[in-house]
């Protein structure tokens, strides 16, 4: 019998965190999600499964040791917020040059600047478009409820080990911060040194007589071998694009018209569909759980069935880009949005799709 | 006779089976290659070649990893001891080491490296200060001398303009979570063989968990310093070692 329990997002991450055999976490203070650092040292999970918990000096010093552990082959995590995210993109940017995997959480709150505590969606850019400098993207997986930031984070490192690309949960204050009932992941043990030694072959281990030196590194100067280190990511890009993009539909089967929405948004905007169709408007709702990869033929689909596109966002207009590019003008998509830590009533989204009639 | 020389019986010294044949991109006169060298040759004699991860720099050193063959992890500029912290902290018996130098290691790196000597990280930190960037062209460094020129401080360093050098290892030597700060060299063969040493305590230490420990190397940058490297030898001694006294700064 699984055990059901009321606790907030963040808490629930965290104690997913160490029953998935993360290995290290390493973090900042940063509001709305202290939560998940302050409930793993409560929780002293260096006494249960061994994982190691350690406060760095900053998010930069953070992200670094998440790259130092990922380095090692080691389950490795970090959390922060908008403005502490910021901080992280250049380790961000090493360890995907670096091929390395890992997790960085990012309970968003409004911006730009310090913005405010509240929660907002406006760092999808950052998230899904790199972020830092160069080629890259992250796997980010957009969570819309309490179970979800429980259940990311083992599918988070999953993916995140398979492609030997970082992983982001991309939730926000809401998520973050509200109470549901949620059922814990089952306990899996953290990864054996011989586990390593096989799944990850590039793992810096101290180098045993039967291989050869392993190096992490993302420098080349040569630029032709640079290219080629590029194309063969780039290669791998495209075939997370081609499996691994996941989604959610909600009454779309029939639909009119489509809100496309993720994370906060979406618990919002299902409560919309729910009003529209008590109205007789054949309204759906389209939640992209993975943001990169993104759901596009799962968009184009919906292109050639709808009348219109609706993409409300806790942001000024961010994953509309993402939408329009797969609807490729084939109909109309609008944009409804709140900034700076507003979140909309399931009225105001109802009003704006009613516009578009 | 001649061919007799080689002969094992009459071997006096032998390179480090950790030192790689790749021809070194050090310019001729860098120190690098001798700390290169001592690092593989002290990793060898303690018998952790198979247990030892090492953190290259940005700068110079960054292809440290094409010379001692031992798992290797490229830090961002900087960041090496947040990466080490990580490492050793995973990997409680492994020997974990960074190698910086002074841009790295006392301006962009002065957050990272304060809180991991005050955490007390049972890992040894490789300082090589020359007092100038040397990777980019010799620009001014934390540690660059009152007066001394630098391709961005041209006339000479300026105190209004770029305040003092910075003594970072005398810092770092009042932090409680570091057990042995020392200032060693390489100009000679007696200072070679004092800084072996050094580093041989630093990597015990950090083996039978003491703490942190930072071996500083006073070292010339003679394409930096636009000197031969006689020299920068020369200067070294005359000018950088009254400022950077030589000596163990803490040893508990």
């Amino acid at each position: 019998m699984e055990e059901v329990r009321l606790m907030k997002g963040n808490e629930a991450l965290a104690h997913a965190a160490i029953r998935c055999g993360c290995d290290g976490y390493f973090g900042y203070p940063i509001t709305p999600q202290s939560e998940i650092m302050e409930t793993l040292m409560a929780e002293k999970p260096w006494e249960t499964t061994g994982m190691v918990c350690l406060q760095a000096e900053s998010e930069v010093a953070s992200i670094n040791m998440v790259y130092g552990g990922a380095s090692c082959g080691k389950k490795s995590m970090t959390s922060s917020s908008s403005p502490g995210v910021s901080l992280m993109q250049e380790g961000i940017s090493f360890m995907c040059g670096a091929d390395l995997p890992g997790l960085i959480v990012n309970v968003q709150r409004g911006g730009p600047g310090l913005g405010t505590i509240q929660p907002s969606q406006s760092d999808y850019f950052q998230a899904t478009k790199g972020g830092g400098h160069g080629d890259y993207h992250l796997l980010v997986l957009a969570p819309y409820s309490v179970q979800e930031m429980a259940d990311f984070v083992d599918l988070a490192f999953e993916l995140s080990f398979k492609y030997r690309i970082p992983a982001m949960i991309l939730s926000d204050g809401v998520i973050g911060q509200m109470m549901e009932p949620v059922v814990l992941p089952p306990f899996k043990p953290r990864f054996t040194d011989e586990e390593i030694a096989k799944n990850s072959p590039w793992a810096l281990t101290g180098k045993p007589s039967s291989r050869k030196q392993n190096i992490i590194s993302s420098l080349e100067l040569d630029p032709a071998l640079m290219e080629e280190h590029n194309v063969r990511r780039q290669e791998r890009y495209r075939l997370v694009e081609a499996t691994e993009a996941r989604y959610q539909e909600f009454m779309c089967e029939d639909a009119e018209y489509l809100i496309v929405a993720f994370g906060s948004a979406a618990r919002v905007c299902q409560k919309s569909v729910e009003l529209l169709r008590q109205e007789g408007i054949k309204a759906g709702l389209l939640r992209p759980i993975t943001l990169w990869p993104f759901p596009t033929q799962t968009i184009q689909k919906y292109a050639r069935q709808v009348k219109s596109m609706l993409c409300a966002e806790l942001n000024a207009g961010q994953m509309i880009q993402d939408v329009r590019l797969a609807v490729n003008g084939q109909v109309p998509v609008e944009h409804f949005g709140r900034m700076g830590g507003m979140v909309p009533s399931p009225e105001e989204i109802v009003e704006a799709l009613k516009k578009q009639l | 006779m001649n061919e007799n020389i080689i002969a094992p019986e009459n071997l006096v010294y032998e390179k480090s089976k950790l030192l790689k044949d790749n021809v070194m991109h050090y310019c001729p006169g860098c120190n690098h290659g001798t700390v290169h060298r001592m690092i593989a040759e002290v990793i060898e004699e303690m018998g952790m070649e198979h247990d030892c991860i090492g953190v290259s720099p940005v700068g110079c050193a960054v292809f440290i990893y094409k010379y001692i063959d031992v798992d290797f992890a490229e830090a961002a500029h900087g960041r090496a001891p947040a990466i080490a912290t990580a490492m050793k902290r995973l990997n409680p018996n492994k020997l974990v080491f960074t190698y910086q130098g002074d841009g790295d290691l006392s301006a962009i790196g002065a957050c990272e490296t304060l809180h991991a000597c005050n955490r007390g990280e049972n890992i040894a930190i490789i300082f090589v200060n020359n007092a100038i960037y040397g990777m980019t062209g010799g620009q001014m460094s934390p540690s660059t001398l009152v007066g001394m020129k630098a391709s961005t401080c041209p006339y000479g360093r300026d105190v209004e303009l770029n305040g003092y050098p910075m003594k970072i290892s005398n810092i770092l030597a009042e932090l409680e979570g570091t057990c042995y700060v020392t200032r060693q060299s390489v100009h000679s063969a007696a200072a070679v063989r004092k800084t072996k040493k050094a580093i041989r305590k630093a990597f015990d230490n950090s083996m039978a968990k003491k703490g942190t420990s930072v071996v500083e190397i006073v070292a010339s940058c003679n394409s930096g310093w636009k000197m031969t490297p006689y020299n920068a030898n020369k200067w070294l001694e005359e000018n950088m070692f009254p400022f950077y006294q030589l000596g163990d700064l803490k040893d508990r």
